[in-house]
């Protein structure tokens, strides 16, 4: 496999696609994509929040290797998540009060979003070094925060055309992402 | 944390008396209150996947459910949401070591969404929305019904999407050698659309059914009418 970082970084944006192609953080992309404005607002958040507790991980990673305790990885990183979503929350709320209230309910969303906490095992699985995992982490947040956008860009469209009352809700919008998702498939073979 | 942290969406309303079925069929996880998508989507491109998924989360479920609800009385409100995580990571992290222990092939099908059990968002709610209030037997009864129901879901999708996209079900082929697979609902796109087509199935039966009620209900106060007049 080519480890490039341009590479890494293209993959994880658009060829496997954290939404689309790799079904990771579902929950909010179904739940979240009713209006744009809070749709990038949460991507946004999601990106910051997936960056830091990715390079955190890396290095409790390393730490749990030295001391031969990987099977506390799990636990480890779901801390590393809840303390990095509080420490966002807080970040924010001192910054601007505005954004928080706009965010408000989903911040402490992100901790159970599997998006972030896939990052941490991805990069396990692949052997990232810090560098690799950094890129990694920026991308595939950016691939969500993408996904995220263009699914409630759709959905605010669909909100004044005449659908069957049946498929009103959570079956029109998973047409919509197996469209986005088909889509996204025209990337597969990209840099490689 | 606020309440609203527990559940990607609003929590099912209070369960009648049988949790067990409750979880089974009325409040499907996935077909009713549409949550846990990220397994039901990416582990059902196979039966056999589907159903390895579905009883590693019943375990979870159970398990975490049990608990929780032993617990429920010594752990203070403003911890309750950390500590709830960290005995469904130890669940989960039991299951990691379990499914491994049991097949290898079957860890590598399924891969990175064993650990990723943890964000699975049909635990958190379940323990946040039963399982804290709730006595140990009907939390644990809860929980296992709750988990048959994700598996359900999961091996309804699983069929479709391999009995269409690779013409087998199990590893049977179904329809013989000439069978051309639909290799789309293997593929990503496959996932979404065989859940956009349960989820509209499973709402024209419930739009009958609820018409079928009506209908009756008005039926009968026109005869309790007609009586009222003749009387």
């Amino acid at each position: 496999m080519n480890d490039s970082l341009g590479h890494i970084f293209i993959d994880a944006l658009l060829i496997n696609n954290f939404v689309l192609c790799v079904f990771l953080g579902m929950c909010s992309f179904l739940g979240l994509s009713q209006k744009f404005s809070t749709a990038w607002r949460m991507g946004v958040s999601v990106m910051f929040v997936i960056t830091v507790s990715g390079v955190l991980s890396y290095g409790a990673h390393n730490l749990l290797a030295a001391l031969h305790v990987e099977y506390l990885r799990i636990i480890v990183y779901i801390i590393i998540i809840a303390s990095t979503v509080q420490l966002t929350e807080m970040f924010i709320k001192k910054t601007s009060p505005a954004l928080f209230r706009e965010l408000g309910v989903y911040l402490p969303l992100i901790t159970t979003n599997c998006a972030v906490l896939a990052v941490p095992l991805f990069q396990d699985a692949r052997g990232y070094n810090l560098v690799q995992s950094t890129v990694f982490a920026i991308a595939a947040s950016g691939g969500y925060c993408l996904a995220l956008m263009l699914l409630s860009l759709i959905r605010e469209r669909t909100y004044l055309s005449d659908v069957p009352s049946l498929a009103r809700g959570t079956a029109l919008t998973l047409v919509l992402a197996a469209i986005l998702s088909m889509t996204f498939m025209g990337f597969a073979g990209m840099g490689s | 944390m606020s309440d609203n942290a527990v559940s990607c969406h609003t929590p099912a309303p209070a369960a009648p008396d049988n949790p067990f079925l409750n979880g089974l069929w009325k409040q499907n996880p996935v077909f009713v209150q549409v949550l846990g998508m990220c397994p039901t989507l990416a582990i059902t491109n196979s039966v056999r996947n589907a159903i390895a998924m579905g009883l590693a989360t019943t375990f979870v479920l159970t398990g975490s459910n049990c608990v929780i609800s032993m617990i429920r009385k010594m752990v203070p409100k403003q911890v309750r949401i950390a500590t709830f995580i960290a005995v469904i990571a130890t669940m989960v992290t039991v299951v990691d070591y379990l499914v491994k222990a049991i097949s290898i092939p079957v860890y590598k099908a399924l891969g990175a969404y064993i650990p990723l059990i943890v964000a699975n968002c049909i635990i958190l709610e379940r323990a946040e929305a039963y399982a804290a209030r709730k006595p140990v037997v009907k939390s644990t009864l809860d929980g296992l019904g709750m988990g048959l129901g994700f598996a359900f879901a999961l091996t309804c999708l699983g069929t479709v999407r391999e009995v269409l996209g690779a013409g087998t079900f199990l590893g049977f082929s179904v329809f013989g050698p000439n069978f051309e697979p639909w290799v789309l609902f293997l593929l990503p796109p496959g996932g979404f659309i065989s859940l956009a087509i349960w989820l509209l199935t499973f709402a024209t039966v419930r739009e009958r059914k609820a018409k079928r009620t009506l209908a009756a209900a008005k039926a009968q106060s026109e005869t309790t009418e007609q009586v009222a007049v003749h009387a």
